[in-house]
């Protein structure tokens, strides 16, 4: 900032009174551990805007990918999948599936949707989200996973699926995307489902 | 009313005296970085942009948690900042003798060295960035190939880190108009975890292939660029709610 700008605000900023508390207050009841301290706002395939922390209230498998992904990122869509199809039709009900792509410049809500239609991604259950441009890297960072955009649109990322409880605490995270999947993970998914600890 | 105004007046004149948040524009160029990119392997455009002359003070940080108390320590969930979150402050509004003014901040995490340049309407730096200024000397822009400069460089990191951190801004302006890139603290950036990079160089190509969807981790294309490799190593190894007392940051801008 210009410094005379800077003086100019801190005296407007003193006139003026103490300047708004930005953002606080919204997650304050929320654990310490909670991923939903982030601020990010996200668009569903629906076209519904939603924030980051409106997902809280029931537990969710989370995991980032891109649509225009050809190699690893089926994988993680289908582990998912593999996942939700071990829980019990009353179980499935209480654990919500998100996916949020780590390219929103070009995975926009009729690239969503597409996909969703595409892969048979229940809308009770899944969503899919493109986050606000500045938002990925926060997302991302508190997920734990990294990624990188290449030179020709590709991205190299961690593949990682990621159980979250209702209020947003990480119980249980797999890099085990492969097709035998990872029993330890579903094992947590159920018990989150069903509200029992992990065994 | 008397004091806040006093308070305010005195915020006023330290604003006109700030010299730790004073921008430098750098102008943009071709850049091969010190990292192997297989995507980009001929190097990449780096686009003008402005970046703090020097890393953000304990000064300045300070009044940032005044303005948002959600980032004072003992508030800033644990998700954001961890346990060591300003751990050297001797209070949450007072720094304290071991945290001068004129010291680069450290124990910050990413979370919040970014919620800090969102404050100051700007970002972390990107990678490429920081490693574009951080090639220059005094002189040049570009000084990686000299091996003078290499030795400096590394003389700084031979250095023990138990010493109390000097000033920002001491030593003079590289090319760029940028200080304290090398030999003061080590600095967050946006894309941290974009650094994907094997903790064990041997392992390229094989193991910790698997994890990364698409083109493989990231190898050094310079390896005997070392100040480079070990501030990748650093970085690829941290959370983003890590801290540790030797880490800073400073903000940049795009142009618009």
């Amino acid at each position: 900032m210009n410094l005379r700008l800077l003086a100019l605000a801190a005296l407007i900023a003193c006139t003026a009174g103490p300047a708004p508390v930005v953002r606080a207050g919204a997650t304050q009841s929320l654990p310490p551990d909670s991923v939903y301290h982030v601020e990010a706002s996200l668009a569903a395939a629906s076209g519904q805007a939603l924030e980051w922390r409106a997902l809280r209230g029931k537990p969710r498998v989370v995991a980032m990918f891109y649509a225009s992904c050809r190699a690893v990122c089926p994988m993680i869509v289908e582990s998912a999948r593999a996942v939700q199809r071990s829980l019990s039709e009353a179980e499935r009900g209480r654990v919500g599936f998100v996916l949020i792509s780590m390219d929103p410049r070009r995975d926009n809500p009729a690239a969503l949707a597409k996909l969703q239609t595409e892969r048979h991604l229940d809308p009770a259950s899944w969503l899919l989200l493109q986050p606000g441009e500045r938002d990925v890297r926060a997302l991302a960072a508190v997920l734990g996973v990294r990624y990188r955009e290449l030179a020709d649109g590709e991205f190299n990322h961690t593949t990682t699926l990621v159980l979250l409880d209702a209020e947003g605490r990480v119980l249980a995270r797999t890099e085990n995307v492969g097709a035998a999947g990872d029993k330890a993970f579903s094992d947590a998914v159920r018990a989150a489902a069903t509200g029992r600890q992990a065994p | 009313m008397r004091s806040r105004w006093a308070a305010c007046a005195l915020a006023t004149a330290a604003a006109f005296t700030a010299t730790a948040s004073d921008w430098a524009s750098v102008p943009g160029g071709p850049f091969k970085s010190a990292l192997r990119y297989e995507d980009a392997p001929a190097g990449t455009e780096v686009a003008d942009f402005k970046l703090m002359q020097a890393p953000v003070t304990n000064g300045e940080y300070l009044e940032f948690v005044r303005a948002h108390p959600e980032w004072r320590r003992g508030r800033a969930p644990i998700a954001l900042a961890e346990a060591r979150y300003l751990s050297h402050w001797e209070h949450d509004l007072a720094p304290g003798p071991k945290a001068a003014r004129e010291q680069p901040v450290t124990w910050v995490s990413w979370f919040a060295a970014n919620a800090y340049c969102e404050s100051q309407r700007a970002r972390l730096p990107t990678w490429q960035e920081w490693e574009y200024v951080a090639a220059a000397d005094e002189t040049r822009r570009d000084a990686r190939a000299d091996p003078a400069w290499r030795e400096r460089i590394l003389g700084w990191y031979a250095r023990p880190s138990t010493e109390a951190l000097p000033a920002v801004g001491q030593g003079p302006p590289n090319a760029f108009g940028v200080k304290d890139v090398h030999g003061l603290v080590w600095e967050w950036v946006d894309d941290a975890s974009a650094l994907l990079v094997s903790g064990d160089d041997r392992e390229q190509g094989s193991a910790d292939r698997r994890q990364f969807c698409g083109a493989g981790a990231l190898a050094m294309d310079d390896r005997d660029n070392y100040a480079i490799l070990m501030r990748v190593a650093m970085l690829s190894s941290l959370g983003a709610a890590d801290a540790t007392g030797n880490l800073g940051f400073r903000c940049a801008r795009s142009l618009p």
